[in-house]
């Protein structure tokens, strides 16, 4: 394949970016120096369902499968974190390691089976590991506290640094984020990260690429699922808290969602769609007319209508949305003397 | 001895609801390769209907047609304005056909909350209260009946899909798409009506279920164990998906029971367990035909 | 040409971006048997799945005084069009006598019995293998089934694309034989696209050379016959 010459970036276009980069941190880091505390747990939940919409996403972009159960991985993390600091006192950190591990090797342990079924046979496997996390928690109620929950000890800011708790339990998250973030994008211009992206959609490809590429894909299911168990295990670091009923079915949905609301494949599309995801419902009226029901709960409903809908008119989610009305502009900023090429890029054969 | 048989009868009562369920998907799956994640919550949706008819003083049996046709609308209407356009600009990808049914998912399971409220609703338990006494067990009669309808629905589609022109056409479709439309058959009223029967046989599976007491979260699970009986069976296997359900109402309930580790709070591991073991070794299930795992 | 049963012109079609046919006019007149010879890639699948309405095109489709342009393919069966595919195209997972029953979907009249015991006659290995799933027989007996399956709509024109793809000479052979008796006694017009010039010219009255797209020779089939290049080309002598 060979990829036509792309234009050098502009100084313009570099700079702006860079401002623009310039402006996202200094948003971030001054967040939770102005928000209440119950706003800055909001800007860790959206964080850390960033976390795992970005291993979501790292899965469908790199091998093509979608997960319905990445809300187990989260739990998973989520449930390291609360047990092992809550019941055996365990420092944060290392708890946090364990929640990251397990994940890694339960998302592995679906990944290999995962090799074999595939498409939306593995989403149902997927949805099947959604359905039977809460049923695990119940069985193991002594330790996870079932429906009613288990509280947790605070992660607490160091003495002398000056800030609340929140606000330092949101510069670490923010952290594991912007690393997380840069890893990923790094992976996925590696060399294997462009070879399986190149062969996702090529069965044929993919089998003369054989074992190697078979590792790999159980290697992305499995730092997928540990991306999913890092942001559960952080957010245990603010709320104190779990709950059997947090980690349902419907937040594996809203996770997918998320991805797809974002654009599949694209690096600021999982964190577009967790924004979207946890502020529109909060952003819908109060009272509804006609309707007895809070603005939120319209909030999947919502959620559900646009991703139909985007499923029949962009399939590749927000972000792709933007990038093909750029594509349409910038052709018909070319029209007059240069035809832009036409939209080719599958023939079937007949 | 008595002891397993309560249990087995149990679960066989159980395997009628999740069979009627995997029926449904089967259904789908015959006509468009297609599971479809939001048929649990359809059923439910129907379900809630049923509930209405019922409330507003039909009898119960009556007020389960009700529901029925209510499904075979929704489905062929679903199938109509959202899937059939997905499908088509999908160009052979089921991904974001499979997206769209989590999509309806999500949206019915959310609907329901806002239409109904959220209390659980009080409902009809079918065929009644009493029990009979057989080899020592005692056989509640809702079991009996539930068995007995299970039964019915094999006669029907066996009618349907062996003796009527509409089913031929609709077994044509399943095989072959484009040699039934050169062949005259309509397939898009095809496929219709195959998303409103699939829906219709939900709505009678939620009918059957709602005996513990009706919201939004009636089919979730139920769905995983429809999923697993199709599964076992074949996803093109109507007979498959019947035997599948009474397999899993039968293992679930007896593990439940015999297998501490198990108990009432694990009940879904060994539906899970199923779906990945058959998926993994026999993925066209016991009585499937085709190969089924399709990329 | 008045009173053709099926006339088209100007026909364009393609997949996406890429165009397949440009330009093409022909016809077919009532019981006739038209052939389209070409090459692998010159269009005549193109031409006959633009014809039953399974891909887009631009131009002009009439048939029996009506444009049938943009129809749905079920919707012509009952308009008197039936198109075997390229393929066969039978339904393997029902059984002989059942693809036969198909095939008569779009009826409503009670000889539908009748008419598959007539076809049983003509094709009597059909008839033999009534109760068995068609994707069972050998190909040339599911190339019989798909062209009984297309008669029994009882159309007025039958759209043949290369029946002869995948079989042995000698039941190609008889094939076409059966397809000439069929013609002369049912008077259903048939349009078959062909690579075997030979065999399909032996039994058509008409036929027309299309290649990469455009027509580009026609005539009787004695005049393509003896025509030095298109012996040459497509005949091989």
């Amino acid at each position: 394949m060979t990829a036509p010459a792309l234009p050098r970036p502009s100084t313009a276009t570099t700079m702006a970016k860079v401002v623009g980069l310039l402006a996202l941190a200094y948003l971030l880091y001054w967040l939770p120096t102005f928000y209440k505390a119950s706003q800055v747990g909001t800007f860790i939940r959206v964080m850390t369902l960033v976390l795992a919409a970005m291993g979501l996403n790292m899965l469908t972009g790199y091998t093509g499968q979608i997960s319905v159960g990445h809300g187990a991985f989260y739990g998973i993390g989520a449930y390291s974190v609360a047990i092992l600091v809550g019941e055996y006192e365990w420092g944060h950190f290392p708890a946090l390691a364990v929640g990251v591990a397990l994940s890694f090797v339960v998302g592995m342990a679906i990944g290999i089976p995962a090799l074999r079924i595939r498409g939306m046979y593995l989403a149902l496997v997927t949805l099947g590991l959604a359905a039977l996390f809460p049923q695990i928690l119940q069985r193991f109620s002594d330790i996870t506290g079932g429906t009613q929950g288990m509280r947790v000890s605070k992660f607490e800011a160091p003495e002398g640094s000056g800030l609340a708790n929140d606000q330092w339990q949101y510069y670490v998250i923010l952290a594991f984020v912007v690393v997380a973030f840069v890893l990923v994008r790094n992976g996925v211009r590696s060399r294997p990260g462009r070879a399986m992206v190149a062969i996702r959609d090529n069965e044929i490809a993919a089998e003369v690429m054989g074992v190697r590429l078979s590792a790999y894909k159980v290697l992305v299911f499995g730092i997928s699922a540990a991306l999913a168990g890092l942001g559960g295990g952080l957010l245990v670091f603010n709320t104190n808290y779990v709950s059997a009923n947090s980690f349902t079915i419907e937040l594996s949905i809203l996770i997918l969602v998320m991805v797809v609301l974002g654009g599949v494949a694209t690096p600021w599309g999982p964190v577009i769609g967790a924004v979207l995801v946890v502020y529109i419902p909060e952003w819908l009226p109060k009272d509804i007319p006609l309707l007895d029901v809070e603005g939120s709960a319209l909030g999947p409903v919502l959620f559900a209508a646009v991703l139909i809908l985007l499923m029949a008119v962009a399939p590749d989610g927000i972000m792709g949305l933007v990038r093909r009305i750029k594509g349409w502009a910038l052709r018909q900023r070319r029209a007059p003397d240069v035809p832009g090429p036409g939209p080719n890029d599958s023939v079937p054969s007949h | 001895m008595s002891e397993f048989l309560q249990f087995l009868f149990l679960g066989l009562g159980q395997g009628a609801i999740y069979a009627t369920l995997a029926v449904a998907l089967v259904i789908i799956y015959r006509a468009t390769g297609l599971l479809n994640f939001a048929q649990g919550e359809m059923a439910m949706f129907c379900t809630f209907v049923i509930w209405m008819a019922w409330d507003a003083g039909l009898p119960f049996p009556l007020a389960v047609l009700v529901g029925m046709a209510f499904g075979f609308v929704m489905g062929a209407v679903i199938q109509l304005a959202i899937i059939a356009p997905v499908t088509k600009r999908a160009h052979g990808n089921p991904l974001p056909v499979v997206m769209v049914t989590i999509g309806l998912f999500l949206a019915l399971s959310s609907l329901a909350p806002i239409i109904w409220g959220t209390d659980a609703k009080v409902f009809p338990v079918a065929f009644g209260e009493g029990s009979i006494e057989l080899f020592g067990a005692s056989i509640t009669h809702r079991v009996l009946g539930t068995l007995a309808i299970l039964g019915l629905e094999v006669v029907v589609l066996w009618l349907i899909f062996q003796r009527t022109r509409l089913g031929l056409a609709m077994r044509a479709v399943a095989s072959n798409e484009e040699s039934s439309a050169l062949a005259g058959v309509p397939v898009g009223r095809m496929l219709m009506i195959g998303w409103g029967m699939a829906a219709a046989f939900g709505a009678l599976a939620g009918g059957l279920a709602a005996y513990v007491g009706l919201t939004n979260t009636l089919m979730l699970v139920p769905l995983i164990y429809a999923f697993a009986a199709a599964t076992l069976g074949g996803f093109d296997s109507p007979g498959g998906a019947v035997v599948g359900g009474l397999v899993v109402g039968v293992v679930t309930e007896l593990s439940a029971h015999y297998i501490p580790f198990i108990g009432n709070d694990l009940k879904l591991l060994p539906a899970f367990l199923l779906i990945l073991i058959v998926l993994l070794v026999r993925p066209q299930g016991l009585f499937g035909k085709r190969q089924v795992v399709r990329v | 040409m008045n009173g053709a049963l099926l006339e088209v012109a100007n026909l364009e079609a393609g997949y996406g971006p890429v165009e397949v046919l440009r330009n093409v006019h022909f016809s077919v007149a009532s019981g006739e048997i038209v052939v389209i010879l070409g090459a692998n890639g010159a269009g005549k699948t193109t031409t006959l799945r633009a014809i039953s309405g399974m891909i887009g095109c631009r131009g002009s489709v009439v048939f029996a005084g009506q444009s049938i342009r943009g129809r749905r393919p079920d919707q012509l069966v009952a308009a008197g069009i039936a198109h075997v595919p390229q393929g066969r195209g039978t339904i393997t997972d029902l059984t002989v006598e059942e693809n036969l029953r198909i095939g008569a979907y779009c009826r409503r009249d009670g000889e539908v019995d009748a008419d598959i015991a007539r076809w049983f006659d003509v094709f009597p290995r059909l008839g033999e293998r009534a109760t068995q799933p068609a994707g069972s027989m050998s190909g040339g007996e599911q190339q019989m089934l798909a062209i009984a399956r297309a008669l029994m709509a009882r159309p007025t024109l039958l759209l043949l694309d290369e029946p002869s793809l995948g079989l042995a000479p000698l039941v190609t052979k008889e094939l076409f034989a059966q397809l000439a008796t069929v013609n002369a006694e049912t008077g259903t017009a048939v349009l078959v696209v062909e690579q075997n010039a030979n065999l399909a010219l032996a039994i058509a009255h008409r036929g027309y050379v299309l290649e990469v797209g455009e027509l580009v020779a026609s005539g009787s089939a004695e005049e393509l016959m003896t025509d030095e290049a298109i012996r040459k080309a497509y005949l091989g002598f």
